[in-house]
């Protein structure tokens, strides 16, 4: 059966959705997770090893056949009471957690793989085809190392070869499992710029799991946070990010990540000022412009706060707001606090010691001092 | 030197283990991919009947075929029924014996290096749309060459070497069942050593080149099977 001629799902489901409901089993462990994806935009699934993420990944990729349940891309069934669609037959693109380069081909012969198999294009598209692929080379940056074998690449390159295959079978979904995990540091700073490129120029949805802090914060715009095969929570990135109960345990991640631009560059002071929806923050000056979208990350222990706005002070960014809530940290020691700033919302982590100092409460009127804001680039 | 009638077993042994090794070929491959990946619980039972030929005196399978495949078998029966006639004594015969007895020799290094691959290039190989079959040639048998060459080449040597079975199920026709190996007992039964000395001598050969080119093309293969 072709995807294009699949049975649609039923009415009360969104139908540009990416619904997945979903029950499987194996050796002492459960996977139930019943949730409607938003189908466009990245969508992370964060959770700790052995938390499910990535056979729920295998099963919507197919690889896995879960033991019961629906899975619905945009209308298309791939997986219901009486149908499975085999991977093969499902248009996505899959990065797995190593490359997985076929060894006996070069690098190049692993893209010809995907192209060969992503349908014909017609006469009059290939034009526009040929463009894409060299599009997509650039855009992973892999032009100078297609002629060599897998066993002659570095991890880094391999895995940006395979995230091209994959982009290059022309999937209406894309699934990344942990691409970067099995790279070192370097390597992982080396490609993250690559995978921001690819999201903010496909218009496809991605799915993409990971249990790095970091490039959640970089990458999503919506998140799932998993545990024992179990969803805790999800949303928004922002909204998830800033929900203290029930808390989503970061640990020293514990932080919001707002979307910002560029409004002013200090020249001399080598700065730049940023605007989001809650006020102004001044940043280094990479070698912006203005009009440029940035994505700002704030931790909640770069976060303090102070009773009265203190210009006698070292810290840049002092912004006015009001608690929503506080809530226990994990650590016995201190509490996470909720400040609403403007239409957004900061976390700073404060000692309970502060908290009780400070006489803070709900709904009481604060400044919050930022002491770095951390760019994403 | 040779003669005439050496040059047709040599001939005859050829194409016997020319057949041979493509029928091995083309029922051990599907054999040896199921058990590399197959869960069920059968496929014990199956490896060791696969195994069989590797611990059994030749003698035992030649008698066996015989009887199945005798007027009174029920092989036999089925061939006779079908118009066939009984297959020992014959070509095809032979044919049958030899795959019985080579079949662990081709369906253990394609199923080795099967399972040497794993999962994984089959998963990306059905993530980039690749069906099963298109997989199969495109990935399968390109990354299973080594095992491939070594079934080939094993298969194809050991029914060459092969005697027992030969004798039981074949006897001793010349241009029909007459391979190398019975001839050889045949000229040594008469006494006729010096042409024994010639024939052997051709085995040798061809035996040595044979694996040299084995463990050449493939160096990391094992001869894991002693006769």
């Amino acid at each position: 059966m072709r995807a294009d001629q699949q049975t649609l799902c039923s009415p009360t489901m969104k139908p540009d959705s990416i619904h997945l409901n979903i029950q499987h089993e194996y050796s002492q462990f459960h996977l139930a997770v019943d949730i409607d994806l938003p189908s466009q935009g990245v969508s992370a699934i964060y959770g700790p090893s052995g938390s499910g993420k990535t056979t729920l990944l295998r099963c919507i990729a197919g690889l896995t056949q879960a033991k019961h349940g629906q899975i619905y891309f945009q209308g298309q069934c791939w997986q219901s009471d009486n149908q499975f669609i085999p991977a093969y037959k499902r248009p996505i693109g899959y990065v797995f957690q190593e490359a997985s380069l076929f060894p006996h081909l070069s690098a190049q012969a692993n893209l010809n793989y995907a192209i060969k198999r992503a349908g014909q294009p017609q006469a009059s598209k290939q034009v526009e085809h040929a463009k894409q692929l060299n599009h997509i080379i650039d855009l992973l940056g892999i032009g100078n190392c297609l002629e060599r074998n897998p066993a002659q690449l570095s991890g880094g390159e391999r895995q940006r070869v395979a995230i091209a295959r994959a982009l290059l079978i022309q999937p209406q979904l894309l699934l990344m499992d942990e691409p970067l995990s099995s790279l070192d540091r370097q390597r992982k700073k080396d490609i993250l710029p690559y995978l921001q490129q690819l999201k903010t120029e496909l218009d496809i949805p991605i799915i993409y799991v990971s249990h790095s802090a970091d490039e959640i914060a970089r990458l999503a715009d919506y998140l799932v946070v998993m545990s024992q095969g179990k969803i805790t929570s999800h949303g928004p990135l922002q909204q998830v990010l800033t929900q203290l109960s029930p808390p989503v345990n970061l640990g020293d991640d514990t932080g919001v990540v707002l979307d910002a631009e560029i409004c002013e560059i200090d020249a001399k002071w080598h700065l730049a000022k940023a605007q989001f929806e809650g006020g102004l923050f001044w940043l280094r000056d990479h070698g912006h412009s203005v009009g440029e979208k940035v994505r700002l990350r704030i931790l909640a222990r770069d976060v303090s706060i102070a009773l009265e706005e203190n210009h006698q002070s070292s810290i840049l960014n002092i912004l006015p707001g009001t608690i929503v809530q506080i809530a226990n940290d994990q650590s016995p020691a201190s509490s996470l606090i909720k400040i609403a700033v403007g239409q957004q919302s900061l976390i700073a982590k404060l000692t309970q010691r502060s908290v009780a100092q400070l006489g803070l409460e709900e709904g009481k009127k604060v400044w919050a001092q930022i002491k770095s804001v951390a760019l994403i680039e | 030197m040779l003669t005439a009638q050496d040059i047709q077993a040599i001939i005859l042994t050829l194409k016997l283990a020319t057949v041979v090794t493509l029928v091995l070929l083309l029922i051990g491959t599907p054999l040896a991919w199921w058990l590399a990946r197959t869960r069920s619980r059968i496929k014990s039972v199956i490896s060791a009947m696969v195994a069989l030929p590797l611990v059994l005196p030749p003698t035992v399978i030649g008698f066996y075929l015989l009887i199945w495949l005798g007027p009174q078998g029920w092989i036999g029966q089925l061939t006779q029924s079908v118009g066939l006639g009984t297959l020992p004594f014959t070509f095809s015969g032979l044919v049958i014996a030899s795959v019985c007895y080579s079949l662990p020799f081709v369906v253990q290094p394609i199923q080795n290096s099967i399972e040497a691959m794993g999962e994984r290039p089959l998963e990306v190989a059905a993530t980039l749309r690749a069906s099963p079959l298109d997989c199969f040639f495109s990935v399968v048998v390109p990354m299973a060459k080594p095992g491939f060459i070594t079934a080939a080449i094993l298969g194809f040597a050991h029914t060459v070497g092969e005697f027992g079975v030969v004798l039981m199920i074949g006897g001793n026709i010349p241009g029909v069942t007459q391979v190398i190996s019975v001839q050889i007992f045949e000229q040594v039964e008469m006494m006729d050593y010096g042409r024994a000395h010639t024939l052997s001598a051709v085995m040798m050969g061809f035996s040595f080149v044979t694996l040299l080119c084995l463990y050449s093309l493939n160096p990391h293969a094992r001869m894991r099977y002693a006769r």
